[in-house]
């Protein structure tokens, strides 16, 4: 029977499969873990008296709570400390390698497994982290998990699962030109709101997706979850194979050839049926930005903030009122007249190398506006080195942005990077919802172009309104 | 984890939709290394307003949120079933929940409950109507019971049969150890492992 991509990874994964409504037992290829959503997981396995049963499908790493200066001091905050120490503990008490703050290979979870190479094609990847959806830009199916099934996965490698519904969202024509993939997927959650994929896993597909670097892939996998899809994939292709050969964990000589031969069979059949489709134009979009508190309250940036009257379903006008009251924003204002006092760039949405590229192309010769604060996190150490020896960080210092060490940072402020309340951001991150960057903070996602060029006018902008 | 069969209590009427996760509880709150007493973070910008429905009596003795559409999207946060648990709820009603909390609460034993939005504007009109009106979730028959009214919910039969049953996935899955030991045997070699570590340089 023709499969489609998700289908078939799926079905290389099933241990058991259920029988009666019961879920298919899946075996996990690659455990990834951080220090906040795991500490009651260990502390389960000691209750039980159970090991991790495969250490060495596991990873840790240490990027939630950490500092981005001063890296290593120790962790003013108590709590954050005791945190990150825990995870410290438990991955000498159970076997498990951890890049920790200061090691060469730490950074945001979903930076360093494809960095490293330990995310690959057809592989079956989870994490107690939503985001974890990034890592089907390799053809991965990828999702985030809770605590109980951070335990389920360290105790068995397993996870009951029940069988998603496919959709596949096409995308074709070229993005025009200042049109990344952040303003792709952000128009596309503003058009199918945030529970338009809630029960499926997404692939994206089309010329426009195939013509996208790894990176451009991870911004768009990575936030498929802001449209209620667990999963997002897209089929691994010659960008996929270029992007791992040579890296640390990928497979080398024979095994090489054995795994680019797997690979190369993970495409959905030609006849193989999607549950639903949702077809995107790519030559109609132009930069997207948040009005609202959710990352579907979105619009092009040309346009003006909605009133609430704009839409038909009484729970959205409803919802819009409260958006716009808690973000400070009146109905009709233009979108380039929203000014901003912080601009944040990083985190696993837009941390990546070529995102640091293109914000310091458009920063380039210019000044960070004054009053504005301008934060650059980059997703991982080795993305910080290479930025580094690219010498953008002189770009940004000479602009001047500040330049910190790696972590998730100001994408949920659980450290010290926060918003004050009141604060505006333009942010290269995921959620904007209430509070994420800061009680009272409020927060309109960009792409990272759209973030450089707002750095420099204070106020929410295209490289073309320099 | 505990059984659940039937449960009756306080309903309390969140007319909000798209209660995502960081506002079940903020990121701040997640800081803790136990798996107690969340309850704390609940809601907790919201709760800052004295209006906000479960600073009133008799809803802050509430067990069933009843609330809108896509409720708990986002972070993949358990601690947002902790924190509800915490406070005292059993039950959460509402037309569509984020994916990732609803597999949450089966794990930890919160109950949700999947209904039409029509459904939900009554029960909240007559939790408004007579503040402190019990509800009555019964998972073996699937209904919510509002005085007269009685209402079908949906819920996947999986889920149902585990919390009937307060069964703990682990102890089942590892029933099944010799399957997963002989599906890890037919694993190809090409497939990563993260030991021994290798690093770029």
């Amino acid at each position: 029977m023709a499969r489609t991509l998700s289908q078939k990874v799926w079905d290389d994964h099933v241990v058991r499969a259920g029988a009666d409504g019961e879920p298919d037992l899946l075996y996990i290829d690659l455990h990834l873990c951080h220090e906040v959503t795991s500490p009651q997981a260990f502390d389960g396995l000691r209750a039980a008296g159970r090991r991790v049963r495969r250490p060495d499908l596991t990873l840790a790493t240490e990027d939630h709570n950490t500092p981005t200066l001063d890296i290593l001091a120790p962790i003013a905050d108590p709590v954050s400390r005791l945190q990150v120490d825990t995870l410290r503990q438990n991955a000498q008490e159970f076997g498990i390698r951890l890049h920790s703050l200061g090691d060469k290979d730490q950074g945001v979870v979903h930076i360093i497994g494809p960095q490293l190479g330990v995310t690959q094609p057809g592989m079956t990847i989870v994490c107690g982290d939503s985001h974890t959806s990034t890592h089907g830009a390799f053809g991965a199916l990828a999702f985030g998990i809770g605590t109980s099934e951070v335990e389920h996965v360290l105790a068995t490698q397993t996870l009951p699962q029940a069988p998603p519904k496919t959709m596949a969202v096409t995308v074709t024509g070229a993005l025009p030109e200042g049109v990344t993939a952040k303003d792709l997927i952000l128009t596309h959650i503003a058009r199918v709101g945030t529970g338009g994929g809630q029960g499926y896993v997404a692939e994206y597909r089309g010329d426009t997706i195939a013509a996208l670097t790894m990176e451009g892939r991870m911004t768009i996998c990575n936030m498929s979850i802001e449209w209620g899809a667990r999963a997002g994939l897209v089929a691994p292709d010659q960008t996929t194979f270029d992007y791992l050969a040579g890296r640390p964990h990928a497979p080398a000589g024979a095994a090489w050839d054995a795994a680019v031969a797997y690979w190369s069979t993970l495409a959905s059949d030609p006849d193989a049926r999607f549950d639903a489709e949702v077809v995107i134009d790519a030559t109609q979009l132009t930069p997207f930005v948040t009005w609202g508190t959710n990352p579907g309250q979105g619009v092009g940036l040309g346009e003006r903030v909605p009133s609430p009257g704009d839409f038909a379903d009484p729970a959205e006008q409803a919802a819009a009122a409260r958006a716009l009251d808690y973000m400070g924003l009146a109905a009709g204002t233009a979108m380039r007249d929203i000014a901003v006092d912080t601009v944040f760039l990083g985190s696993c949405t837009n941390g990546r190398i070529e995102d640091l590229r293109l914000a310091a192309t458009v920063l380039k010769g210019h000044r960070v506006a004054d009053g504005v604060r301008m934060l650059v996190v980059p997703g991982s150490a080795r993305v910080r080195e290479q930025a580094m020896a690219e010498g953008l960080d002189r770009v940004f210092t000479e602009a001047g942005a500040e330049w910190r060490y790696a972590g998730c940072s100001m994408c949920l402020g659980m450290n010290p990077d926060t918003l004050g309340p009141g604060e505006r951001s333009a942010s290269t991150s995921n959620r904007n919802f209430e509070g994420r960057q800061g009680k009272g903070g409020r927060t309109h996602l960009v792409s990272p172009a759209v973030a450089a060029a707002t750095a420099v006018r204070g106020r929410l902008s295209a490289p073309a309104d320099l | 984890m505990d059984k659940f069969t039937t449960h009756t209590g306080i309903g309390v009427p969140l007319r909000r939709s798209n209660v995502d996760t960081d506002q079940i509880i903020p990121a701040v709150y997640l800081k803790r290394v136990t798996r107690t007493g969340f309850e704390d973070g609940l809601f907790a910008a919201w709760r800052q307003d004295p209006g906000f429905v479960l600073n009133q009596a008799p809803y802050d003795r509430g067990s069933i949120l009843v609330a809108g559409p896509d409720f708990g999207t986002g972070s993949s946060r358990e601690h947002a079933v902790w924190a509800l648990q915490d406070y005292g709820f059993r039950v959460v009603i509402a037309p569509r929940f984020g994916d990732i909390f609803r597999g949450n609460s089966g794990k930890a034993g919160l109950l949700v409950a999947t209904v039409p939005e029509t459904v939900v504007e009554a029960l909240w009109a007559g939790l408004e109507a007579e503040p402190g009106r019990e509800l009555t979730v019964d998972l073996t028959a699937r209904t919510i019971t509002a005085g007269e009214q009685t209402y079908p919910f949906a819920i996947d039969d999986y889920t149902r049969y585990r919390l009937l049953n307060g069964l703990d996935d682990i102890s089942l899955t590892l029933q099944h150890a010799d399957a997963i030991a002989a599906y890890e045997a037919t694993r190809p070699v090409y497939k990563p492992t993260t030991l021994p570590a290798r690093t770029a340089d």
